[in-house]
């Protein structure tokens, strides 16, 4: 499951919002043999552009590397490594769960501690929506196990670098900057 | 001034400067080819669309400038994906242009409707699907600025046939805008400066020169730089030329086929400096053995290319030539601080290596005709400058081996790819950019027939060039690591001497043929041969089949376990 542990590598990539960027960046990818553990891509305040937030498996990607190959893409304006604890990550998170009249209480229960937003109900059943930290998910959706979870899925992280700060230095093109 | 998207096509690629291009027409390109009729382009007919893209490749390896193919859509795009991924691999400037479907029924598998962006995507530098008329002039603009800029390479531009029936207002853009792409030129001047410290303290300095010394025309730079430290140089397959083989610090060639001087300065080096070469694991062997003794500076314009394979101690982002200048002056600089250390010792024990491990093969006088003889007779009866150009194979590594390379740009490779197929028709691009010079492809008896039809082509457009096939009447590299890896166990890899008749082959495609069986025929040959100006000629050359390519280290190998000619003394003290 998602975690924000070292694993990871979250890249922050500003992008064309051109025909076939998304395209361009997922075959490099496995071109060069890299996982991508999540990627959410979205509009930013620009329409020019979109922002897609790339969690990349760092077994498979020595990250200087891919971020380099990334910049090598011409539709590929930006690269900003985010490490876990210079960014605000957040992922939402729908799942259903089974709740019948004996545990719907302690879901709802489970839903309120979590500020998780219970978005359709039924017999059995009912359907929580969850935004926060990748943690956050990973600890609720251990909570909700047990009662039985029937569907879940998360977008995956979006990411922006904390601010009152430098934002982050791109360690991967050091070699450039240096 | 009102015009088609094809009209706007043509002009665009005259504003940029295209003298040729190499192509093939059909459905979804015919609106182009209609304007072409009244351009100044000279547009060269080929047989087969692989062959218009290496043509393209050998065009611009030999000009320096883009080469130009423009195909149809479907299986004509399809067919010219190896020449693309060829480019890449080899960072080659060409510029293609597919037709493709109209844009209105794309997606709905129209008829020779294929997703060329798509699949030409991981093999190109970049690639456009042109969707208005009116991007026209840009697109082809951006095209031969990522094409050439940077680390040179392929680019593709996609042009439904919709398109360039539909009318726009012509116009030239007079710059380029392209946020995400700015390579960056100019070394960095403290990795120059620590670049220069660097050599001026190494007793075992070696310069390892790659294709990008060529691609940056930087080939008088780097000798300036290399007469001023006194280094030993290397230059990889895609470098040969890049500084001359008569030039005494020239060690020549390095990796799988390398001289064993070559490879085991390397090897013993206290310092790499690597100008715009890669790390190829055809040079380096084993990664983790090789030069594990040597400090590296890594100049290269892609600095992906840093660190990729092994890392450097100094890294420069940097072009080549603009580079090497600048390390000329730092050094120079450091001369002045210092005592410039004594290379005498190295340069001995080089000395020694080249005198105990030379290059060897025998050509008895009644014997089978040897390979390398004739690599040999053609470099000495052959003009200086000559333009060498290499299918993929035993002949191939030894044109590479016993050739002298003095010029830049008289050597013409598929390096990083190697595509058999590629000598004919790049061949024919060479001589079509450089026609006063003689060219020389040296073709493998398995390489010419993939691509042979190209020397139709040849002789419809009086191309005069001359191909020597070292007729081994076997897939002879891919015999020679069954002998040596798989116990003479030999699959699939004999071709026959006479099957086809190359002679009467060239001579139904109009060619003149000439067949040459024994030692004594061979310098005769080769005269008749360069004395032909008006129509390609095709030697053939029945060689010994047996001969092997040595040294050689085998793949994965480290370069330390050379493999010399078992008729030399094994080299001793490892
Ligand atoms: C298109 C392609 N197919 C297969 C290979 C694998 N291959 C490398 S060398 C070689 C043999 C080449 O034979 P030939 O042209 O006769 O040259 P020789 O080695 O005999 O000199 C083959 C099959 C290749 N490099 N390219
Ligand atoms: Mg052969």
């Amino acid at each position: 499951m998602a975690n924000g542990d070292a694993q990871h590598h979250i890249l922050s990539v500003l992008v064309e919002n051109k025909f076939g960027v998304l395209s361009r960046v997922a075959g490099l990818f496995s071109r060069r043999g890299y996982n991508i553990f999540s990627l959410a891509v979205s509009p930013t305040e620009d329409e020019r552009f979109s922002r897609m937030t790339v969690v990349v498996d760092a077994e498979t990607a020595p990250l200087e590397q891919v971020t380099k190959q990334l910049n090598k893409l011409i539709p590929v304006i930006k690269i900003t490594e985010l490490a876990a604890s210079d960014a605000v990550e957040r992922e939402l998170m729908l799942t259903t769960v089974r709740a019948g009249s004996e545990s719907r209480s302690q879901v709802t229960e489970l839903a309120a501690i979590f500020e998780a937003k219970i978005v359709d109900v039924g017999y059995e059943a009912m359907t929580l929506m969850i935004a926060g930290t990748p943690d956050k998910l990973d600890a609720i959706t251990d909570l909700l196990t047990p009662f039985g979870i029937v569907e879940l899925q998360r977008t995956g992280r979006i990411a922006l670098s904390k601010l009152a700060r430098q934002p982050t230095k791109l360690r991967a093109v050091r070699d450039r900057e240096a | 001034m009102k015009l088609t998207g094809a009209q706007a096509l043509i002009k665009s690629l005259e504003m940029e400067g295209t003298e040729v291009m190499f192509g093939l027409p059909g459905g979804a390109i015919l609106p182009v080819y209609d304007p072409l009729i009244d351009s100044s382009i000279r547009h060269i007919l080929v047989r087969h669309e692989q062959g218009a893209g290496h043509m393209a490749e050998g065009f611009a390896h030999a000009t320096g400038r883009p080469g130009v193919a423009m195909v149809t859509s479907g299986p004509a795009a399809t067919n010219i994906v190896t020449p693309l991924c060829d480019a890449y691999m080899d960072s080659v400037p060409i510029v293609v242009i597919t037709g493709q479907v109209p844009y209105t029924v794309i997606g709905t598998d129209a008829f020779q409707e294929c997703d060329t962006v798509g699949i030409t995507m991981p093999v190109t530098k970049h690639n456009w699907l042109v969707t208005d008329p009116q991007d026209i002039p840009r697109i082809v603009r951006e095209a031969f600025h990522v094409a050439t800029t940077g680390r040179p390479g392929p680019v593709l531009v996609d042009v439904p046939k919709d398109v360039s029936n539909q009318m726009m207002d012509w116009y030239w853009p007079d710059s380029v805008d392209m946020p995400g792409y700015k390579p960056n030129v100019k070394g960095h001047p403290k990795q120059i400066k620590d670049a220069a410290r660097l050599m001026a303290e190494a007793e075992r300095p070696v310069i390892y020169a790659g294709g990008g010394i060529l691609k940056a025309r930087a080939a008088d730079a780097l000798r300036q730089l290399a007469e001023l430290i006194g280094a030993p140089v290397v230059t990889t397959l895609m470098a040969r030329g890049a500084f001359p083989d008569d030039h005494p610090q020239c060690l020549g060639m390095p990796g799988m086929h390398g001289n064993y001087t070559s490879v085991t300065s390397m090897q013993k080096a206290d310092l790499l400096i690597a100008l715009g070469s890669r790390f190829d694991d055809r040079v380096t062997g084993k990664v983790g053995s090789f030069a594990p003794g040597a400090k590296v500076i890594h100049v290269d314009i892609d600095p992906a290319e840093l660190g990729k394979v092994r890392r450097p101690d100094v890294p420069i982002v940097g072009d080549c030539r603009l580079v090497i200048q600048e390390l000329v002056k730092a050094v120079e600089s450091e001369k002045h601080k210092r005592d410039w250390p004594d290379l005498d010792p190295w340069w001995h024990q080089l000395r020694e290596w080249q005198e105990r491990y030379p290059l060897h093969y025998e050509q008895l006088e009644d014997g089978p005709l040897k390979p390398q003889f004739c690599i040999d007779m053609l470099r000495d009866h052959t003009p200086d400058d000559t333009i060498v150009v290499a299918g993929v194979g035993q002949h191939q590594m030894w044109t590479s081996q016993r050739w002298k390379f003095n010029h830049p740009y008289t050597y013409v490779n598929s390096g990083g790819l190697g595509t058999m197929g590629f000598a004919v028709p790049a061949s024919i691009g060479a001589k079509v950019g450089m026609p006063d010079r003689m060219v020389w492809a040296i073709d493998g008896d398995g390489c010419f027939q993939m691509t042979a039809q190209e020397l139709v082509t040849a002789s419809a457009e009086r191309i005069p060039v001359k191909i020597g096939i070292l007729n081994n009447a076997y897939l002879g590299m891919v015999r020679q690591w069954q002998e040596l890896f798989y116990e003479e166990r030999y699959s699939e890899v004999y071709l026959s001497p006479d099957l086809p008749d190359y002679v009467k082959w060239a001579e139904a495609m109009g060619c003149v043929g000439f067949r040459v069986d024994t030692p004594e025929d061979v310098e005769p040959t080769i005269e008749k041969a360069n004395s032909i100006d008006d129509r390609p000629v095709v030697v053939d050359f029945r060689v010994d089949y047996k001969e092997k390519v040595y040294p050689m280290v085998p793949a994965g190998g480290s370069n330390d376990d050379i493999i010399l000619d078992p008729a030399h003394d094994k080299p001793g003290g490892r």
